[in-house]
C-alpha cells in the first residue's frame, strides 16, 4: 500500500461527513435560505456518540450488527477505489464485483436490521429500498462493464487510474455518458432527490430514513457516518471518471479529490433543490433510463 | 407546358373552389370540378396525338407507362366527376367546398406522379395525395369515419416515410455514378454503377412505402375500413387511380434495379408479397358482409396481380401494365354502382340490400356484369391481363405458381358471387321502392364498362404500342 | 471524437431515449423540438460550405420542427386535456431497452450499408436508430397525441439520413419534404381534435369500431 494511498484512504475517512453538509447548504443557498452549518454532520457525530442506545425488545443481535457491517463493508469496499488516482490499496483482477458486491451486502445488512424491529414503518422501506436496488445493481454493473471495454483493464485501479486518462482522448462520449449514469446511480444509492428526499420525515415518503428509524445513540452516529461515506464513495466514483488523476503529484492529488469531491456534493446540492421527489413508481424509470445511458455508451465503444 | 398545365390546373381550381364558400356557389363549384377534369382529359389525349417533350430541366416528362397511368387517372376523373354532379345533388352538401376541393387536389397530385421523372418528386406528389384525400375520407364526420382516416392517416403517413427514406437510400447508391441526381433516365443509363448494398435497401424500402400506398399485404389493413367509410366515388377514385399511382412508384424502381442487373434479388421478393397479397384476399373475401369492404379485399387481390407480373418477368410485364388499366376502369365502375346502391337504401351491407336487379334495375345489372368483370371473366378486359400474367407464370419455369394463381382466384369469384348475387337476386327489402336512377349517376359506370368491355375484344393500335414500350421498360416482353 | 455534430448527433439519441421513456405528453414535445432544433444546427454544420440554400434549409428546419409543430401539438394536448401516457402497450421500462436495443441494431445494421465518402460515420447509425425509436413509439402507445409524437421522431430520422444528400437533394425539394411534413401532422392534428370530441378521449385502443 503506497504512502499516498493511504493518505487519500484517510483523507476520505475523515472528510467523508463534510459532504452532506456542503450538499445541505448548496440547497439552503440556493433556495434562499442560510441553512445548517457545513460541519453539522461532524457535531451531530460528537452529540449522538455521548448519547446511550436503546434497544427494543423485539430485536435480536440482527439488529445491533446492522450498522457495524455496513460500516465495515463500506470501509472495505473504499480500499478499492484509487483514491490518489494510481493505485488502490488493494487490487485483483475483477475487483469491481467485490466493489459491488461489499456495498451490496452492506445495504443488506442493514435492511435485514430494518427488518428485525418487526415494525411495519421499517419493513416497507426496506422492501422499497431493496426494490431499487434490483433496478440500480443491473446499472451500476454496466457502468463499470462500460469502463472495463473503455480501458481494457479488470481492476478498479486500472479502470480508474492511469488508463482512464487515455481512454478519454479515444471515447469521450462513452465517458460522458457513463459518468452521467454513475451520477444518477449516486442519486438513487444515497437516496437523494428525485429518488428520495433526505429532509422528509413523512413516515410513509421515506425510504433510508424510515429503515433507520428504530436506531438511536452511537448505533445511530455509525448510520450516519455511513451513509456519508457511501455518498463519498460514489462521489469519489463519479469524480475518478471525469477527472482522471494520474498525472498529478501525490499531494495535487489529494488535493484533487477533495476539490473534487466537494463539486460533486455541490452538483447534488444545485439538482435537489432543481428538481422535485419523483413518485415512487417513477424511480425505476430513472434508473432504466441510467441503464439506458450506460447501454448507449457500451454500444459507442464496441461500434 | 402542357404537363405543367395538367398539374397546375386542377391545383388552382382546388384553390378557387375552396375560395366559393356557401351554398350558394354548390352549382358554382360543381361545374368547375366537371370543366376542370374535361380540359384536364383533353390536354391528356393531346400528349397521345402530339407528344410533349421533357420540361423543368428533365424533372417531368411523359414516358409510356406514366402516360398510360395518366390517361386512366384521368378517365376515372371525368367520370367520377360526372357522378358528383348527381351525388352532390343527394348527399347533405356538408362543406361542399372541401369536398370539391379536395378532388381537384388529389387530381393534381395524382398528374404529377404520373408526370414526374425525378423521384423524389414523385415521392412529394404521392405524398400529397396523402392528405388531399384525408378530408374526402371524413366527409360524414362521424366515428366511424373517423376511425377510418386516423388508421389510414397513420399508416399511410408510416409507409410514405420509408418511401422517404428508401429514395435517399436511392440517392447514396447513385453517389458514385454519373448522372443527375434520381432522375430516371440517368439512373437507367447508369444503373450498372449504382451500388448494390443501397440499391437493395432502397428497392426494400420504396416496395415496402409505396406497397402501403397500393395496399398490398401485409400493409393493407387500412384498405378495408378506409374503402367502407369514405364516400364510394372518393374509394373508386382511390381503388382506381391512387392504386395505379402507387404502383407507378413499384414499378419506377423496378425498371431501375431491373437495368442494373438485380432481377434475381428483386423477383422472388415481388413474388412473395403479390402471392401473399392474394392468399389474403382470398381469405377475408370469403364470409364478407359489407360490398365496399368486399371491393376493397378484391383490390388488394389485384394489386397482389400486378406485383406478381412484376415479379414473374417476360410477357408478365406486360399483362401487368394491362392489368393496370383494366383493374382501375373496373374499380371505378364498380364502387360507383357500389355509391348508387348506398344512395338508394342508405347502407352497403348485404343486410339490407337485396332484390336490386328489381329496385334499381340499371345499377344490379352493372353490378352483376362488375362482377363477372372483376374476376376475370371473357369478354371484359381482366381475362385478357390476367391470361397473361398466367401465361408468364407457365412460361417463366412456375407452374406452381400458376396453380396457386388459379385456386385464389377461383375462391375470390366464389367468394365475391356469394354476395353481390345476393344482393342482386332474390326478393326486394320490404322498404325499398324503385328508385329513379338519375343519368349522372349512371353516366359513369356505363362508359367504363364499356371501356372494359372494349378492351377485352380490341385494343386500339397506339395503346398497344405504349404498352408494348412499358412492357419492355420494365424489363419484360410483349406478347 | 470532439466535433460538434458528433455531440449533436449523440443529444439526438439521448432525445430518443426521452421520448421513450417519459410518460408526460409535454416532455415528449419538448423532446421532439429539441430534435428539430438540432437538425436544424446539423444542417448548417455538415454544409461543406455556407450558402443562402443551406441558410434557409436550416431555418425553415428550425421553424418546422422546433418551433411550429411543437407548439401545435401542445394546443392539441390543452384541447384535450390530456397531460400523460397512461400504461402504454409496451411499458415504459421495456421501451427503454427496445430502444437501446434499436441503437445496437442501427450499429449493426450502418456498419454493413458504409456511406461512400462520407466522414461522418455516427449519422447513418444514430438516423437509423432514431426511425426505429420512432417505429416503437407509433406502434407501442395509446394516446393518439403519442404516435403521432412517434411519427415526428420516426420523419426526424429519416430527415437525418437525408442530410447526407444535400448535394443531390435541390433545395426546393427539402422545402417540399418539410412542407409535406408539416401538412400532414396538422391534419393528424385536426383529426386528433374530432377524436377527443367524439369519444372523448385519446385512447385508440377505442377506434376498434371497424373490424372484419
Amino acid at each position: 500500500m503506497s504512502r499516498n494511498a493511504l493518505i487519500s484512504l484517510i483523507v476520505l475517512l475523515v472528510a467523508a461527513p463534510l459532504l452532506p453538509g456542503i450538499a445541505l447548504k448548496t440547497k439552503s443557498v440556493l433556495t434562499g435560505r442560510r441553512g445548517a452549518p457545513v460541519l453539522q454532520v461532524y457535531y451531530d457525530l460528537w452529540k449522538l456518540g455521548w448519547k446511550r442506545s436503546v434497544y427494543s425488545a423485539t430485536t435480536t443481535w440482527i439488529f445491533r450488527a446492522g450498522p457495524a457491517v455496513m460500516l465495515v463493508s463500506l470501509v472495505a469496499a473504499a480500499l478499492f477505489l484509487p483514491l490518489d488516482g494510481r493505485a488502490a490499496p488493494a487490487a485483483f483482477a475483477g475487483d469491481l464485483v467485490a466493489f459491488a458486491a461489499l456495498l451490496a451486502l452492506g445495504r443488506f445488512a442493514l435492511v435485514l436490521a430494518g427488518l428485525d424491529t418487526g415494525s411495519s414503518f421499517e419493513g416497507m422501506g426496506a422492501s422499497r429500498e431493496v426494490t431499487f436496488a434490483t433496478f440500480a445493481e443491473p446499472a451500476l454493473f454496466l457502468c463499470l462493464i462500460a469502463l472495463v471495454l473503455a480501458t481494457g483493464e479488470l481492476s478498479l485501479s486500472g479502470m480508474l487510474g492511469a488508463p482512464l486518462a487515455a481512454a478519454w482522448t479515444r471515447a469521450p462520449a462513452s465517458l460522458s455518458l457513463v459518468g452521467i449514469s454513475l451520477f444518477v446511480l449516486l442519486l438513487v444509492e444515497n437516496s437523494r432527490v428525485p429518488a428520495d428526499d433526505p429532509a422528509t420525515h413523512l413516515e410513509l415518503t421515506m425510504i433510508h430514513e424510515v429503515i433507520v428509524l428504530d436506531h438511536g445513540g452511537p448505533d445511530l452516529a455509525v448510520i450516519l457516518y455511513s451513509s456519508a461515506l457511501k455518498l463519498a464513495l460514489f462521489a469519489a466514483l463519479v469524480a475518478s471518471v471525469f477527472v482522471p488523476r494520474a498525472r498529478l503529484g501525490a499531494a495535487a492529488s489529494v488535493v484533487a479529490l477533495l476539490a473534487a469531491l466537494i463539486l460533486v456534493s455541490a452538483a447534488v446540492g444545485v439538482v435537489e433543490s432543481a428538481m422535485a421527489r419523483l413518485r415512487l413508481t417513477r424511480v425505476p424509470q430513472l434508473l432504466a433510463g441510467a441503464g439506458a445511458l450506460a447501454c448507449f455508451g457500451i454500444v459507442l465503444l464496441l461500434a | 407546358m402542357r404537363l405543367l398545365a395538367i398539374c397546375l390546373l386542377p391545383a388552382l381550381g382546388a384553390v378557387f373552389a375552396f375560395a366559393l364558400s356557401g351554398r350558394r356557389f354548390g352549382a358554382a363549384r360543381v361545374s368547375t370540378l366537371v370543366g376542370i377534369a374535361a380540359v384536364h382529359l383533353v390536354l391528356v389525349a393531346t400528349l397521345w396525338l402530339h407528344p410533349a417533350p421533357a420540361a423543368f430541366g428533365g424533372w417531368m416528362g411523359q414516358d409510356a407507362l406514366g402516360l398510360i397511368v395518366l390517361s386512366l387517372t384521368s378517365v376515372l376523373f371525368f367520370a367520377t366527376a360526372l357522378y358528383a354532379v348527381g351525388y352532390l345533388r343527394r348527399e347533405r352538401p356538408r362543406g361542399g367546398r372541401v369536398f370539391v376541393g379536395g378532388l381537384l387536389g388529389f387530381l393534381a397530385a395524382t398528374s404529377l406522379v404520373a408526370l414526374s421523372q425525378h423521384l423524389a418528386l414523385l415521392w412529394v406528389g404521392l405524398e400529397a395525395t396523402t392528405f388531399t384525400v384525408a378530408p374526402l375520407i371524413f366527409h360524414r364526420h362521424d366515428r366511424r369515419s373517423l376511425e377510418a382516416v386516423w388508421k389510414y392517416l397513420l399508416i399511410s403517413s408510416v409507409g410514405i416515410a420509408l418511401a422517404l427514406l428508401g429514395i435517399f437510400f436511392l440517392a447514396t447508391a447513385q453517389s458514385g455514378a454519373a448522372g443527375r441526381p434520381l432522375l430516371l433516365p440517368d439512373l437507367l443509363a447508369h444503373a450498372r454503377d449504382l451500388h448494390p448494398a443501397w440499391l437493395r435497401a432502397a428497392f426494400l424500402f420504396l416496395l415496402a412505402g409505396f406497397g402501403t400506398k397500393m395496399g398490398l399485404a401485409p400493409l393493407h389493413t387500412w384498405k378495408p375500413d378506409t374503402y367502407g367509410e369514405a364516400p364510394s366515388l372518393v374509394s373508386g377514385l382511390m381503388a382506381g387511380a391512387l392504386t395505379s399511382c402507387a404502383f407507378l412508384g413499384v414499378a419506377r424502381i423496378t425498371q431501375v434495379t431491373m437495368a442494373a442487373g438485380m432481377a434475381p434479388f428483386v423477383q422472388p421478393v415481388l413474388l412473395g408479397f403479390g402471392l401473399l397479397s392474394l392468399a389474403v384476399a382470398a381469405i377475408f373475401i370469403i364470409g364478407q358482409s359489407d360490398v365496399k369492404r368486399l371491393l376493397a379485399y378484391s383490390s388488394v387481390e389485384h394489386m397482389g396481380l400486378l406485383v406478381l407480373g412484376l415479379g414473374l418477368g417476360g410477357i408478365g410485364a406486360y399483362g401487368t401494365v394491362l392489368h393496370v388499366l383494366n383493374n382501375g376502369l373496373a374499380k371505378a365502375w364498380l364502387f360507383l354502382v357500389a355509391g348508387n346502391v348506398v344512395l338508394a337504401t342508405g347502407s352497403s351491407a348485404a343486410a339490407a340490400n337485396r332484390g336490386l336487379m328489381r329496385t334499381l334495375p340499371v345499377s344490379g345489372a352493372l353490378l352483376v356484369l362488375g362482377l363477372f368483370a372483376i374476376t376475370g371473366s371473357p369478354p371484359f378486359g381482366l381475362f385478357q391481363s390476367e391470361f397473361t400474367i398466367l401465361r408468364a407464370a407457365v412460361g417463366a419455369g412456375h407452374p406452381w405458381i400458376a396453380a396457386a394463381m388459379l385456386v385464389f382466384l377461383a375462391v375470390i369469384f366464389v367468394g365475391m358471387a356469394l354476395l353481390i348475387l345476393e344482393m342482386a337476386l332474390g326478393d326486394p327489402t320490404p322498404r325499398a321502392t324503385r328508385a329513379r336512377e338519375s343519368w349522372w349517376l349512371l353516366a359513369g359506370p356505363v362508359a367504363l364498362a364499356t371501356a372494359v368491355l372494349m378492351l377485352g375484344v380490341y385494343i386500339p393500335a397506339p395503346l398497344q404500342h405504349a404498352l408494348a414500350s412499358a412492357a419492355t421498360a420494365l424489363g419484360g416482353l410483349a406478347p | 471524437m470532439h466535433t460538434a455534430p458528433q455531440v449533436a448527433l449523440l443529444f439526438i439519441v439521448l432525445m430518443n431515449f426521452a421520448v421513450l421513456g417519459t410518460s408526460r405528453l409535454s416532455t415528449c414535445i419538448r423532446a421532439v423540438a429539441v430534435q428539430g432544433l438540432l437538425l436544424g444546427v446539423l444542417a448548417l454544420l455538415l454544409a461543406p460550405r455556407f450558402s443562402l440554400h443551406t441558410g434557409v434549409l436550416a431555418l425553415g428546419t428550425i421553424v418546422v420542427k422546433a418551433v411550429t409543430l411543437p407548439w401545435f401539438l401542445a394546443w392539441a394536448i390543452r384541447e384535450a386535456a390530456v397531460r400523460r401516457e397512461v400504461e402504454p402497450l409496451v411499458g415504459f421500462n421495456a421501451s427503454l431497452l427496445l430502444g437501446v436495443l434499436a441503437v445496437a441494431l442501427a450499429f449493426a445494421i450502418a456498419a454493413r450499408l458504409p456511406l461512400p465518402g462520407m466522414q461522418q460515420e455516427l449519422l447513418v447509425p444514430v438516423s437509423l436508430a432514431t426511425v426505429i425509436t420512432g417505429f416503437i413509439v407509433l406502434t407501442a402507445r395509446r394516446k393518439a397525441l403519442t404516435q403521432v409524437v412517434g411519427y415526428l421522431v420516426l420523419e426526424n430520422g429519416i430527415y437525418l439520413f437525408g442530410l447526407t444528400q444535400t448535394e443531390s437533394m435541390p433545395f426546393l425539394l427539402e422545402l417540399g419534404v418539410l412542407l409535406d411534413l408539416f401538412v400532414v401532422v396538422f391534419i393528424m392534428g385536426i383529426v386528433v381534435f374530432h377524436i377527443n370530441r367524439e369519444f372523448d378521449s385519446l385512447d385508440s385502443a377505442r377506434l376498434d369500431e371497424l373490424t372484419d
